[in-house]
């Protein structure tokens, strides 16, 4: 088996509009290599809502992503607030978000939910103050 | 796939090997060798672009010649709303239609009458909730080819309906048997093209073995004619049966407009259309039931096979629909399963991805990586592709090599060059 294909992308926290950038990159990667659509459509999305979080809360960060043919890992990771609770903030419709991104439709306390629904695996390592490394993976059924 | 016709073609004599097709094609379907520009079929998908960007007009649209008319003993031209457009002044869709009959065509019928069937049958089937939302409008072959290279997870979401031109053509050519009692191979129904996807969509349907249509006929080609006779009218004939949902197709906005709800979306221009399909695919866009997508700025009316600027062509249609009826033609007891596709759109997987073989795309995709690294990223187009980054997809494809690059080739002469000075 070939070794991983590791892309890397750095997410700004001050340009909103860039935020989606790395997940559309990421998607354009896998079409490529033949994935089936599902896999794609699921690591597309819940790197996407993961990447607006980043944006939201933490100020930006950086993606790696870790590309199998099996499966694709990905590691979302920032410098922000961290989470208190992870397990309310996991609770569908609870959003810490600002005012100003709820009127552009974001704040409806959907993105963990979502991206632990897209997910065969989602893991959170979050300490106050220090950051959130937010684990991926996506198991591939050729 | 291998005989998939396109009308989209270059005129090589034309040609000097420039850029400018290049970088503008949606579907990175251009590569530029031996200084002559050169049309990857399998990614074409015939919107245009390379028409209306190229200086030197080596991109053009084959269509049907007038000419074409004389095989049969009966012709009906079925004119798109985008014509009614391309005039100025004119404030009563009759005289074009007089023209066309005028010009050599035996009858006529209005593309926009089916347009007003289909957005009725497109109601009726959201009504009874048979479709898939959001629904993607499938009348703009341009975007229905996209969606078929380039995104497997919205084939199901394309609305199942034949586009106007088929239904119109179906009704005209039965028409025209009732009146005149002659077979259906002997009459010819030609539509009057705004664009050279239709011309492809005749010819190579995305969803069926054979379009009702005989030919395309561009409204570039016959509009010196049409005018001149449009000058010359001596009466009249009340031909015209559309209402102002069906003439209002021509413009972006229009088909979505006739759903005559407000949970819709219209988008036009292939960057905006792409943009669009990216973010359905991701779920993002949310709320919206029916999606109206041209790949023409403007809509049909930004077509390069017409005369007029768009906007102007627009100004024009709005005009032309004040005083219309909402919708002359309607369902009726026609049955709606005679306008639906026979197959659902499916998903051509070869186009893009990089080997049938995942572990061999791992390995092209890896050294793609590694070859992209060691170029400059200017995305100049010089080496004959788009971006370095195709560039390097094609050295992994085996099409290009690395020393296609002119400034790979200049560092490597430079070093010969240090050699060789450092030897004297």
């Amino acid at each position: 088996m070939s070794n991983a294909i590791h892309l890397h992308y750095d997410v700004s926290g001050e340009d909103f509009t860039r935020a989606g950038e790395a997940s559309g990159a990421v998607k354009k990667t896998l079409k490529k290599l033949g994935y089936n659509s599902d896999a794609i459509r699921r690591v597309a999305i819940a790197m996407y809502e993961a990447e607006i979080n980043m944006v939201i809360h933490a100020d930006g960060g950086f993606v790696d992503i870790d590309i199998y043919p099996d499966r694709v890992e990905v590691l979302l990771s920032d410098h922000g607030p961290g989470i208190p609770d992870v397990e309310k903030a996991m609770q569908e419709g609870f959003s810490t978000a600002p005012d100003n991104v709820r009127t552009l439709g974001f704040g409806a306390g959907m993105g963990l939910p979502n991206i632990k629904k897209y997910t065969d695996d989602m893991r959170i390592e979050t300490t106050i103050g220090v950051g959130t490394n937010l684990y991926l993976t996506v198991i591939v059924n050729q | 796939m291998g005989n998939y016709f396109h009308s989209v073609e270059l005129n090589a004599d034309m040609c000097c090997g420039c850029t400018n097709c290049l970088k503008r094609c949606p579907t990175e379907a251009i590569r530029v060798h031996g200084g002559k520009a050169r049309i990857l079929p399998e990614r074409c998908i015939d919107c245009g672009e390379c028409i209306r960007i190229c200086p030197h007009h080596a991109k053009r649209a084959h269509s049907t010649p007038m000419e074409e008319t004389k095989k049969y003993k009966y012709t009906v031209a079925i004119p798109a709303p985008a014509l009614f457009g391309q005039f100025n002044g004119l404030d009563n869709i009759d005289f074009v239609l007089t023209g066309l009959k005028k010009i050599g065509f035996d009858a006529v019928f209005e593309v926009s009458r089916a347009a007003e069937l289909v957005s009725e049958a497109t109601r009726k089937l959201i009504k009874e909730n048979k479709l898939q939302k959001p629904i993607i409008s499938s009348a703009c072959p341009a975007v229905v080819r996209l969606i078929k290279i380039r995104f497997p997870e919205l084939c199901h979401n394309v609305m199942p309906l034949l586009a106007p031109i088929e239904v119109a053509a179906k009704i005209a050519r039965k028409e025209a048997i009732d009146q005149t009692g002659l077979s259906p191979e002997e009459i010819g129904v030609f539509f009057i093209t705004p664009c050279p996807a239709k011309v492809t969509e005749i010819h190579s349907p995305n969803y069926a073995e054979k379009s009702e249509v005989d030919g395309a006929i561009a409204i570039s080609k016959i509009y010196p004619e049409l005018a001149h006779a449009m000058d010359h009218l001596e009466e009249v004939e009340p031909i015209a049966q559309s209402g102002l949902l069906g003439i209002g197709w021509a413009t972006s906005g229009g088909e979505a407009a006739a759903m005559l709800g407000d949970k819709y979306l219209a988008a036009d221009g292939i960057e905006n259309v792409i943009n669009v399909l990216e973010e359905l695919e991701d779920e993002r866009i949310r709320d919206v039931e029916f999606i109206e997508l041209n790949a023409c700025s403007g809509g049909c009316v930004g077509g390069v096979l017409t005369v007029e600027n768009a906007y102007v062509a627009q100004a024009r249609i709005h005009k032309l629909r004040k005083y219309l009826p909402v919708s002359l033609n309607h369902i009726g007891n026609r049955n709606i399963d005679e306008m639906m596709w026979s197959e659902q759109l499916t998903f051509d997987a070869d186009i893009f991805r990089l080997d049938e073989d995942i572990n061999k795309a791992f390995e092209m995709m890896t050294k793609m990586e590694e070859i992209l690294e060691g170029l400059p990223k200017l995305d100049c187009g010089s080496c004959g592709a788009p971006t370095c980054r195709a560039m390097a997809e094609d050295i992994v494809r085996g099409k290009a090599k690395e020393t296609d690059c002119i400034h790979k080739l200049k560092a490597k002469i430079q070093n010969v060059y240090d050699q060789l000075k450092n030897t004297i």
